[in-house]
């Protein structure tokens, strides 16, 4: 009852900041309707990142406790995070296109999200090689923390030592964040909207699996 | 206490030794990482010796050629054991930390031994520029190569274990060595250039950070990689 009213509120909420961004929000000074983009690209690239720092929280739980579902939840957070990656940096492609003229430059934002879209590829190619269960959860568990440590290099680092073109992120402490009150509202919420779709979206996968692997076992007795 | 470190010195060290003898007497790695370079380093003096390149280019060729002839060989330093059936022997006779200490040493010698090869031959058939900063030049080939080898030490255990596919190494291992690459081939093309440690101070505290952040890590995660 209580994740029906739930749904319900984050259906309503997401329908709403569509809206709000197109209407409600005004278009920025110098780029325009163009920095609309920001309501959707910039929530979904903190998704991917969410995402994945969730699927490592599972990956050190299996490897502290070894239960099998810690791994599977793993795998599952690392499959929507690779959608979210995808579409983040098919969105932040577009807006590059119409702001720098070019769909890719390796800008540096656009080499980190690239490299988290790599990670991603990586992990699944790695769970796909290992036939054993057991060891296939450890040695994806491993990949994922290794993998994990190089992404505050790429994400945060590199693009503070390397010169961009990219409108400054949110966590940034030198210049502060400046935008009007009405995007900040809409943006706030939008960043809101697609936390609770990514936590939605991750209850419904992790229940698919659970009944399909519960299937399995029955058959298998 | 000193004793224990004393002892584990002693199986690193035995370890390390058990790998350079076994190399030297069969002598794939070494062999198949130099033709390898020597393969690379000719094609791409023969498509562009007759141009004038300039420093980010050279540092291009040079890490691109590094990485690769390094990953057959890195590699192999843990499939061996499961080819040959001595992997359990290995799990039995030392603890987890000390294996991944000597094979990461073992490694980092292997890409010292490629380098020592690879860049007088780059720089023979490349005709670099006298204008270089060689010194440092050298400690971005050396320090890269040894987070090359750091990254890839507990991949290479996991490809292994992973039934030996020896060409997932690079697939897996790029994605978390791209900082590292990155990063080496800026400050090698900007101590081409003829730059000072100065200006390229960020980059050697970003690969020494790299570094050390990998290898504890690597070493902590390792028994989960190792042991079943």
């Amino acid at each position: 009852m209580v994740f029906l009213v739930l749904k319900i509120i984050i259906a309503l909420w997401m329908a709403l900041v569509t809206i709000a961004a197109f209407i409600y929000a005004p278009p920025a000074l110098g780029l325009g309707d163009l920095a609309r983009i920001i309501f959707f690209h910039v929530p979904l690239a903190w998704v991917s990142v969410l995402a994945y720092l969730i699927s490592m929280i599972y990956s050190i739980r299996y490897l502290k406790k070894g239960m099998m579902i810690d791994d599977r939840k793993a795998a599952l957070n690392g499959e929507i995070g690779l959608i979210f990656t995808v579409l983040a940096t098919l969105t932040g492609s577009i807006f590059a296109r119409y702001t720098w003229g070019m769909f890719w430059n390796w800008d540096p934002r656009e080499s980190s999200i690239f490299v988290l879209l790599l990670i991603y590829c990586a992990y699944f190619v790695l769970r796909s090689a290992v036939e054993d269960e057991t060891r296939r959860a450890r040695m994806a568990s491993v990949f994922s923390i290794i993998a994990f440590i190089s992404v505050p290099f790429l994400v945060f680092i590199i693009p503070r030592v390397y010169a961009t073109l990219h409108p400054d992120p949110i966590i940034s402490v030198e210049s502060g964040f400046q935008m009007d009150a009405k995007m900040f509202q809409v943006f706030m919420a939008s960043l809101v909207g697609f936390t609770g779709l990514y936590a939605w979206i991750a209850n419904i996968v992790s229940r698919i699996s659970s009944v399909t692997t519960g299937m399995e076992g029955e058959e298998n007795v | 206490m000193g004793r224990i470190f004393y002892n584990s010195l002693r199986g690193v060290w035995a370890l390390v030794k058990k790998d350079l003898v076994d190399e030297l007497r069969t002598r794939y790695a070494i062999t198949s990482m130099g033709l390898f370079a020597l393969t690379t380093l000719v094609m791409v003096s023969f498509s562009t010796g007759i141009f004038a390149l300039d420093a980010g280019l050279h540092a291009s060729f040079l890490w691109i050629i590094i990485f690769f002839s390094s990953m057959s060989a890195l590699a192999r330093s843990f499939i061996k054991e499961e080819e040959k059936g001595t992997a359990a022997a290995l799990r039995l006779s030392a603890s987890p930390e000390i294996i991944f200490t000597g094979k990461l040493l073992y490694n980092v010698l292997l890409l010292l031994g490629l380098l020592v090869v690879v860049f007088p031959l780059y720089i023979f058939l490349m005709n670099l520029s006298p204008g270089s900063n060689y010194v440092l030049v050298v400690a971005f080939l050396v320090l890269g190569s040894v987070c090359l080898a750091g990254a890839t030490t507990i991949l290479a255990a996991m490809v292994s274990r992973a039934g030996a596919k020896n060409s997932l190494l690079p697939v897996i291992a790029f994605p978390v060595l791209l900082p590292v690459l990155l990063t080496a081939i800026r400050g090698t093309s900007i101590a081409l250039a003829g730059g000072n440690a100065d200006s390229v101070l960020s980059e050697l505290t970003f690969l020494f950070s790299y570094l050390v952040i990998i290898v504890t890590a690597s070493l902590l995660l390792f028994s989960f990689v190792w042991e079943d």
